[in-house]
């Protein structure tokens, strides 16, 4: 970084680091699976087809990998400051640990934990690295997610870029 | 979450483990999205960043047109692989990186390849290589994942 690049990482920011969402619980029902798997073009019978589910390993209806996508986390305690108008997906790590059923009750939290900076062709972008936790109504773990995101830019802000 | 024997339920595996090697190629899933899918996507996972569905936001941002989500990508490389495993394999870990975009009307062809296989504590485990093609035969989307799979001596 040359002294004419600021950094846009503040302390304000890092503060942020380890601070947890407050946790959102979602019922996961019939239709939003059948509709995200739908959605994704996925025919896997394991999310819309109750007697095919019920007959396999799995005992009945499961979620599809990524449909923890629609499971959005609650709000942080105060606002996070995105210094930035645009935003970019970097990409996602999941981690299974227990299947994801209709029926169940999902609990999303999630924390950010790396913020760092890199400077190139569309300025400075700031990467936001968070963990989500997802956890069932019996207190098991489900899944993880790692997340990176990378905002940048000035001007109007994307809509939903305060989502991610 | 590995599957043995005692709670399979009713089902014979489609996949074993030990009909799995390293270099083994999964089959391609090849898919042709349309803005329409991209719409239907933004609703059921809430994802309403508008350079996938607004063409003037996508031209302020010097795309050609909207883009698909990267999310939406993830989603098929998981079908790709919960596919070629079959409902008595388990998904562990599914790693998914976005280096290039993608827009709809293009076909988008997800690969994947088997790279390790071992086995710990009894579990006929899988690591893959995974990525979405686009039409010029660009990885777009590297991943990879890890699996498991039925063993035939825990069946037996």
């Amino acid at each position: 970084m040359t002294t004419s690049e600021k950094s846009v990482i503040t302390d304000e920011l890092l503060a942020f680091i380890g601070v947890k969402s407050k946790p959102a619980t979602y019922d996961i029902e019939r239709h939003a699976v059948e509709r995200f798997a739908c959605a994704i073009g996925d025919p896997n019978p394991l999310y819309s087809d109750v007697d095919a589910a019920r007959v396999s390993s799995y005992g009945g209806l499961i979620a599809p990998p990524t449909f923890f996508r629609s499971l959005l986390h609650g709000d942080y305690p105060t606002v996070y400051p995105e210094p930035f108008a645009h935003i970019l997906d970097g990409g996602s790590k999941y981690r299974y640990f227990e299947p994801v059923r209709v029926g169940d009750q999902i609990t999303v939290v999630r924390k950010i934990t790396d913020l760092f900076e890199k400077h190139g062709r569309m300025g400075t972008m700031l990467f936001k690295v968070t963990e989500i936790t997802y956890t069932n109504q019996h207190g098991k773990d489900v899944a993880t997610q790692a997340t990176t995101t990378i905002t940048y830019g000035t001007g109007e802000k994307d809509s939903g870029v305060g989502d991610h | 979450m590995a599957i043995t024997k005692r709670n399979s339920g009713l089902e014979t595996p489609a996949l074993w483990f030990e009909d799995v090697a390293v270099g083994d190629v999964l089959p391609d899933l090849v898919k042709e999205p349309d803005t329409r899918q991209l719409v239907m996507y933004a609703g059921a996972s809430q994802d309403f960043v508008a350079i996938h569905y607004d063409h003037k936001v996508a031209a302020e941002a010097g795309h050609p047109k909207v883009i698909i989500h990267g999310a939406l990508k993830s989603a098929w490389l998981g079908e790709l692989v919960t596919g070629w495993i079959g409902s008595t394999g388990r998904l562990l870990e599914l790693d998914v990186s976005y280096r290039a975009i993608d827009f709809p009307d293009d076909t988008a062809t997800c690969v994947g390849k088997v790279t390790g296989t071992r086995i710990e504590d009894g579990v006929g485990l899988v690591e893959v290589e995974i990525g979405l093609r686009n039409a010029e035969g660009q990885i777009t989307t590297p991943g990879r994942a890890l699996v498991s799979l039925p063993t035939k001596s825990a069946f037996s």
